[in-house]
C-alpha cells in the first residue's frame, strides 16, 4: 500500500504556481511560437516552416559540427586536465592549498570579462600571445581572426576557465577513494604509473560522469563566451548552434529563433539522455 | 506591471518638486556615437533652456544588430524611452512602425522637412513617423591626401584606377586599405556604397529586387561590391590585423597615413574631429568609383531619425521636442555641435562655409545633377540582417564573391518572407 504523504496537497501549491508559469507554460508556448512567423506583435501559424527554413540555414550543418566539436573538445580536455591537476593538487606538493585556489580562480570570474580580456590577449598584433611570441621569433597566428583557429582558440580558453571546476570534483573523487587501495597496489609491486592507471582511473569515475555529463551540456549550450570572444565570426567561421540561434533572435526572427532553441533542446535531449543512461548502467555494473 | 514603478516615480517627483508643477522628464535612447551625444546634448540643453519643467534623461545603446535587437524588443514590451534615435529606410521598416511608433505627419515642422527625408520614415500605411537628426552622409572612400601628393596620386573615377592607385601604394611601404572587420558592420561598405553603380547599370534593380525579380548572385553590376572585398583580400592591401581593428582605427589610420583610403560613410570624420583634430584636413573623400568613368557618383545615405513610440507616457511632451530637433532652429544647434559634415534636410538649414576637405570633397556631388543615388535600404524595405558576416567571409578570404552574393541572397529571402512582402 502506498503511504500518504502527512502533508496536504496545497502545500505545493506555491511550488506549482512557480514551475507551471515561469517553466511549463513558456516550454509549451515556445513549441507553439516555433511553428509560426512571429514579430512579437502577431504571430502567423506557418506549420513546420521555420524548422524547414533553420536547416536550410548555410551555416546552420556547420554550426552543428562545431558545437559537437566544441562540446566533445572542451568535455574531453577539462577531465583528462582536470584529472591531473587534481592528481598533483592531492599529492602534497608545495603550496597546495594557495594552488589550488588559483586554478579554481578563474571559475569565479565573469564569462563575460574572461572572454574580452582574452580577445585582447589574441589581438593578431597587439596581442600579449603574438608580441610575446615575436619576441622569441616566432610570427604568432590569428588566434580569433583565422578562420581556422577561432573556435580552437575559445575552446583553449573555455578549458582554463572550466578546468578548475573539474579539478575541484576530481579532488572530491579522490578523497573518497580508500587509501588501502593504494597500499595494497604497493604491496604488490605496482609503479606510480600503474596505481594511476589501475586504481585512481577506474575507483574515480563518479567523478569522471560528473565531469563529463556537465561539462559536454555547457560546452553544447555554449554561447557567452564564443559571442564575447567572435561573435561567431569571422565570417561564420566559428558559428554554434546557440550563436546560430541568437543572430535570428537579433535579426527579428522570434518564430525561427525559437525553432532553433527547439532543435537545441531536442539535440542536447538525444546526447545526453543515453549517456547518462550508459554511464548509470556501468556504474551499476562495477 | 509598469503601473507600479510609474506610481512611485510619480510620487517621488511629487516630494522632489513640491507639488509646484508637473515636471516632465524625457528619456532618450541613442546610438553611442560621439557625435550623436554631442548633437543631443546640444539640443536638449537648448530645449531644456526654454522650457525648464522639462529635463532629459540619456542612455545609450550598442551599434549594429545588438542594438537593433534591443530596439525592437523594447518597443514590442512597452518598454521604449519617450525618444528613440534610430536608423531610417529597412531599419526603420523592419520596426512595424505603423504598430510601435507615434505618427507625427502633425507636426508642424514637418512642412520644412524635404520629402526625400519623409519617404524613408513613412510607414506602410503613409504616415510620417520621424524627424530627420544629423545630416545625410555619403559612402565612399576616405583617402590620405598627403600619401596621395607624396606618391603623385590622382583622385580614381574608376575601380581599375583606384586598384592601379592600390598597387602603387603597397609599392611604396604603406597599407592601401584600412580593413577594420572587429566592427563587423564597417566590412559593409564595398557593396552597399557601390549602389550608384549597381543602378548606373540596372536602373531598375531596386524595384526587380524588392519584387523578387533581382539577386544578387546573377548580375554582374550588383555582384562587383562583393567582387571588391574578394579583389582587395587577395591582393593583399589590407592591415595586418584586418580581423580585429575597431571602426576609430580605420578613422586613425586614414587620418595619420599609417593606411591611404578607408571605406566608410562619412559620419567618420567626427571621430578624427575628436581624436585626431591636427589631421582634419589631411583627409579626403571620394565616391566608391565603378567601371565607367562617365557615371561617376555617390550613393548617399539619409540621416537616422528620432522617434517616440506609440501610446508612450510623455507623448505630447516628445512630440513638442521632436518639433523642435526638427526645426531650422534645431538643426543649426546641431550645426554648431558637431560642425558641418553633410548637407541638413531642412529647408532653410544652411552650411557654414568652412567645412572639413572630406566635407568640401562630397558637396560637389550632391551640387550636380545625377550625382547622388540613395543607397539601396532608402529604396527597398529589405536589408538582409547577415550582410555583415557575409562581407567579413568574402573579405577576408574565407567564402568568393559568388558564394558571399549568393549566400546574401538567402539572407535577403528570409527577411522579406519576415515583413511578409507579396512575391516571396
Amino acid at each position: 500500500m502506498q503511504r500518504r504523504s502527512p502533508y496536504p496537497y496545497w502545500f505545493v501549491l506555491p511550488a506549482a504556481v512557480v514551475f507551471v508559469t515561469l517553466f511549463l507554460v513558456p516550454t509549451v508556448a515556445a513549441f507553439w511560437f516555433s511553428l509560426t512567423r512571429w514579430d512579437l506583435y502577431t504571430a502567423t501559424y506557418i506549420g513546420m516552416e521555420n524548422f524547414r527554413q533553420f536547416f536550410s540555414e548555410p551555416y546552420l550543418v556547420q554550426g552543428l559540427g562545431h558545437t559537437l566539436i566544441y562540446a566533445v573538445l572542451t568535455s574531453a580536455t577539462k577531465s583528462v586536465f582536470g584529472l591531473l591537476l587534481a592528481v598533483l593538487l592531492t599529492s602534497g606538493i608545495w603550496a597546495q592549498g594557495f594552488l589550488r585556489t588559483v586554478v579554481f580562480f578563474p571559475v569565479l570570474v565573469s564569462t563575460i570579462g574572461v572572454g574580452l580580456t582574452f580577445s585582447v590577449l589574441m589581438h593578431p598584433t597587439k596581442g600579449l600571445f603574438n608580441v610575446g611570441l615575436a619576441t622569441i621569433g616566432i610570427h604568432g597566428p590569428g588566434w580569433l581572426t583565422d578562420a581556422s583557429l577561432a573556435l580552437y582558440s575559445v575552446a583553449l580558453v573555455d578549458l582554463w576557465k572550466g578546468v578548475g571546476l573539474a579539478t575541484l570534483i576530481y579532488i572530491a573523487g579522490l578523497a573518497a577513494i580508500s587509501p588501502d587501495y593504494y597500499e595494497a597496489a604497493r604491496i604488490d609491486g605496482a609503479t606510480r604509473i600503474q596505481q594511476f592507471w589501475r586504481v585512481t582511473v577506474p575507483l574515480v569515475r563518479p567523478a569522471t560522469v560528473t565531469v563529463v555529463t556537465l561539462s559536454l551540456i555547457g560546452g553544447l549550450r555554449s554561447f557567452d563566451l564564443i559571442w564575447a570572444m567572435t561573435r561567431g565570426g569571422p565570417g561564420f567561421s566559428s558559428d554554434v548552434l546557440a550563436s546560430v540561434i541568437y543572430k535570428q533572435y537579433q535579426a527579428g526572427f522570434y518564430g525561427l529563433s525559437t525553432a532553433g532553441n527547439v532543435i537545441l533542446f531536442l539535440l542536447i535531449a538525444l546526447l545526453v539522455l543515453p549517456l547518462t543512461w550508459w554511464f548509470n548502467r556501468r556504474e551499476v555494473d562495477l | 506591471m509598469k503601473l507600479i514603478p510609474s506610481a512611485a516615480l510619480f510620487s517621488a517627483f511629487l516630494l522632489v518638486s513640491g507639488l509646484a508643477h508637473a515636471d516632465t522628464v524625457l528619456s532618450v535612447l541613442s546610438d553611442n556615437n560621439p557625435e550623436t551625444l554631442a548633437a543631443l546634448d546640444a539640443l536638449t540643453k537648448a530645449y531644456t533652456a526654454a522650457h525648464p519643467d522639462v529635463t532629459f534623461e540619456m542612455e545609450q545603446k550598442p551599434g549594429g544588430a545588438d542594438g537593433d535587437n534591443m530596439v525592437k524588443t523594447r518597443l514590442a514590451t512597452g518598454e521604449m524611452s519617450d525618444i528613440l534615435q534610430y536608423n531610417s529606410g529597412s531599419l526603420f521598416q523592419a520596426l512595424k512602425p505603423e504598430q510601435s511608433l507615434a505618427d507625427l505627419s502633425d507636426l508642424s515642422a514637418q512642412a520644412g522637412i524635404l520629402d526625400s527625408f519623409k519617404s524613408v520614415v513613412t510607414a506602410a500605411d503613409g504616415t510620417v513617423r520621424g524627424v530627420p537628426f544629423g545630416p545625410a552622409m555619403g559612402g565612399g572612400i576616405y583617402y590620405n591626401k598627403p600619401v596621395y601628393a607624396a606618391l603623385g596620386l590622382t583622385v580614381p573615377t574608376t575601380w581599375d584606377e583606384f586598384m592601379a592607385n592600390n598597387e602603387k601604394i603597397k609599392a611604396a611601404g604603406k597599407v592601401a586599405v584600412a580593413g577594420t572587420f572587429g566592427d563587423t558592420w564597417s566590412s559593409q561598405l564595398f557593396v552597399l556604397a557601390d549602389f550608384y553603380n549597381v543602378a548606373a547599370a540596372d536602373p531598375t534593380f531596386a524595384a526587380d529586387y524588392t519584387a523578387n525579380k533581382a539577386k544578387y548572385a546573377s548580375i554582374p553590376a550588383a555582384m562587383a561590391g562583393f567582387q571588391h572585398l574578394e579583389d582587395v583580400y587577395k591582393a593583399g592591401y589590407m592591415n595586418a590585423d584586418f580581423g580585429a581593428a575597431k571602426f576609430d582605427d580605420g578613422m586613425r589610420m586614414v587620418a595619420t597615413g599609417e593606411a591611404a583610403h578607408y571605406p566608410m560613410l562619412t559620419f567618420g570624420i567626427g571621430s578624427v574631429k575628436q581624436n585626431e583634430p591636427d589631421n582634419l584636413n589631411d583627409v579626403g573623400f571620394f565616391a566608391q568609383p565603378g567601371t565607367d568613368a562617365a557615371h561617376n557618383g555617390l550613393t548617399v545615405w539619409m540621416p537616422a531619425a528620432l522617434y517616440t513610440p506609440a501610446g508612450g507616457a510623455n507623448l505630447e511632451e516628445a512630440k513638442k521636442f521632436l518639433d523642435f530637433v526638427a526645426s531650422v532652429e534645431g538643426c543649426n544647434l546641431m550645426i554648431k555641435a558637431n560642425g558641418a559634415t553633410g548637407p541638413y534636410l531642412i529647408k532653410g538649414c544652411e552650411l557654414p562655409a568652412d567645412v572639413p576637405a572630406s566635407v568640401a570633397d562630397m558637396l560637389p556631388y550632391f551640387q550636380k545633377d545625377g550625382g547622388t543615388m540613395p543607397a539601396l535600404e532608402f529604396l527597398s524595405p529589405i536589408k538582409g540582417p547577415a550582410l555583415e558576416q557575409i562581407t567579413v567571409a568574402v573579405g577576408s578570404g574565407i567564402n568568393t564573391a559568388a558564394e558571399g552574393a549568393a549566400l546574401y541572397d538567402q539572407d535577403v529571402e528570409k527577411q522579406a518572407k519576415q515583413l511578409g512582402l507579396p512575391n516571396w
